[in-house]
């Protein structure tokens, strides 16, 4: 591919900047671009799954509510959630895979089979299980089950860009500068796998806030008033036939907002590390 | 290393997961049910239940030992009984499995032609704008969230066009069957379809075509017999990654459509609070990926006998 170091020429990447931009941009400017109150109800001039018209560009939901306002600031609980997951994701990965890709035998057979276990339950399976353990289901729950079951797959990136690093020359010479391990991991061998943790984790963005809406359209995710596009998308369902942009728009901007972050994670793995590329 | 060393080491290799997954949802169990007045809250507990769950699940001896009573019990097929329909858990989840096998099947079938439909097409035009359109289409696949395609499916074919009921099981009558194959399928499609131009691309480049055809081989025996070996190995990926995709999108699939599988009869058991359904479906979950990732496995030892060295690594 002749455009593999230029990123303005890479289309896909360039469409997922701008999908992820606009969505970052919608969701943090929520308050301000948000028309109405989205908990206000019915009787504060609009009715009840009203559709679409200028006062309410996506129309009302059940409860009288503007869709729109609510799918702007719906897009902050996915946001955060994609985002904040992945961040303690990232650093709970980066520790495990470091530690089992230096150190190597008894550690590492311990750590890469617990991530085996973890890693041989369909994902969203073993969520619902352990939102099951908790008496109730909410966003904390959401947040705490993403990042204990996430970090399996940057783990195993990590332990892996660590163990095909730690032969190389820059490596052992550090060691025989009498670097310590802490030294060797943080400021050797981290740097040099970033790439690949960037496309990891970019993509992991994307799988967590497509697992928030799923787990909240199946109830068991966010809860009320929390305004989660999975959530919407359930109340909508009930009157798809009578009112079909309750479930359209909040189901359109969480497709817009995956597709971003899945292209902008194929595209950096198409910029960063052609050796990935599918 | 030959054919039967390597299924003995990958079986090997098996044993530490299955434990592993065994000890993971006994865990959850206990600590769920680490206070039965708890666990029952919600259902009709009366003394008698209590007492029962508390002989099921050894409640008053240490821990490795209820594992051990529990792991007996699940060895003979008996993962406790629900709380709410007061029978075998085993019971409610074989009723519900056939529907959860069907609509796997019809959506594996569907993501299979279709995906190699369009990565073969888009291979044959590599480069052109059918190439992009079909890989954009690949993408959207990928990025549309399995619950809300299901509801647009259901919104276009079901509510507007009226061609195919809402919801359902509808008997097994195969009109029920297409919307939730078809939701269910798509994910996978996007990938199947990604795998297969890749593969093929791949796989006509290569110099053992061009001995293949230089040998004088028949544009059949070349394709049939080199091209098509060598193209099945990413074909067995594709139906091991797939499987991931079945188990993960089966609830929010079955939830959409009302459609009476193992799926929805875990998101409603937790609903509920009726806990041994919920660990019993997880495992059920469970121990049908960890087994399909093993015939998966075992496929590439038979195709290709370079995986057999792999499997020491």
């Amino acid at each position: 591919m002749p455009s593999a170091r230029r990123p303005l020429r890479h289309g896909g990447f360039v469409a997922g900047a701008v999908l992820v931009a606009l969505f970052a941009a919608a969701s943090l400017l929520a308050p301000v671009l948000a028309p109405e109150d989205p908990h206000a109800v019915a009787g504060g001039g609009g009715a009840t799954l009203e559709r679409p018209t200028a006062s309410h560009p996506l129309g009302t939901d059940a409860l009288g509510r503007d869709v729109l306002s609510r799918v702007l600031w719906g897009g902050r609980v996915s946001l955060a959630v994609g985002v904040g997951v992945e961040a303690l994701v990232v650093v709970l990965g980066c520790g495990i895979g470091l530690l089992a890709g230096y150190f190597g035998g008894a550690v590492d057979a311990a750590l890469m089979r617990v991530t085996d276990v973890v890693m041989a339950f369909p994902s969203l399976v073993l969520a619902i299980g352990l939102i099951a353990v908790f008496e109730r289901p909410g966003l904390d729950k959401v947040f705490l089950v993403l990042v204990a079951l996430g970090w399996t797959t940057i783990a195993r990136v990590v332990r892996g860009e660590v163990l095909s690093l730690k032969a190389r020359d820059f490596v052992q010479a550090a060691k025989a500068l009498g670097g310590g391990h802490r030294a060797i991991m943080l400021r050797h061998l981290l740097p040099n796998a970033l790439a690949p943790l960037l496309v990891a984790a970019t993509i992991g963005v994307g799988g967590n806030m497509v697992a928030e809406a799923g787990l909240s359209f199946l109830g068991l995710g966010t809860q009320s008033p929390t305004i989660s596009w999975g959530a919407m998308l359930a109340d909508g369902q009930t009157f798809l036939a009578t009112a079909p942009w309750v479930a359209v728009f909040p189901g359109a901007a969480l497709l817009l907002a995956v597709l971003g972050v899945n292209l902008l994670g194929d595209g950096l793995r198409d910029l960063l590390d052609p050796r990935l590329r599918a | 290393m030959g054919l039967l060393r390597s299924v003995a080491v990958r079986l090997l290799a098996l044993l530490p997961v299955v434990v592993g997954i065994t000890v993971l949802v006994f865990a959850l169990n206990a600590v769920a049910l680490g206070d039965p007045a708890r666990a029952a809250m919600g259902q009709r507990a009366d003394p008698e239940t209590l007492e029962r769950l508390r002989r099921d699940y050894a409640l008053d001896r240490p821990l490795p030992v209820q594992y051990a009573a529990w792991l007996g019990r699940l060895a003979r097929g008996d993962l406790g009984d629900s709380f709410r329909e007061q029978r075998p858990v085993r019971e409610v989840i074989i009723e519900r499995l056939p529907a959860t096998v069907r609509l796997a099947l019809a959506a594996t079938l569907i993501s299979v032609v279709l995906g190699v439909a369009i990565g073969v097409l888009a291979a044959v035009r590599a480069g052109s704008a059918l190439d992009h359109v079909l890989m954009g289409v690949a993408v959207l696949g990928i990025s549309t969230p399995v619950f809300w395609l299901g509801l647009m499916l259901a919104l276009v074919f079901a509510v507007t066009l009226g061609w195919l009921p809402v919801s359902g099981y509808g008997d097994g009558a195969v009109s029920h069957l297409i919307l939730p194959a078809f939701t269910l399928g798509a994910l996978h499609t996007g990938t199947v379809a990604r795998m297969t131009r890749s593969s093929l691309l791949e796989v006509v480049r290569q110099d053992f075509m061009a001995t293949a055809r230089a040998k004088g081989l028949s544009e059949w025996t070349v394709l049939g017999k080199h091209a098509l070996r060598n193209a099945l190995v990413p074909v067995v990926t594709v139906i091991g990654i797939g499987l991931a995709d079945l188990l993960v999108g089966a609830p929010l699939t079955e939830t959409v459509f009302a459609w009476p599988g193992v799926g929805r009869l875990l998101v409603a058991a937790v609903g509920q609070r009726d806990l041994p359904v919920v660990m019993g479906a997880v495992l059920v979950f469970a121990l049908v990926y960890v087994l399909g990732n093993l015939l998966v496995d075992l496929a590439y030892l038979v195709i290709d006998p370079r995986m057999r060295d792999a499997v020491r690594a």
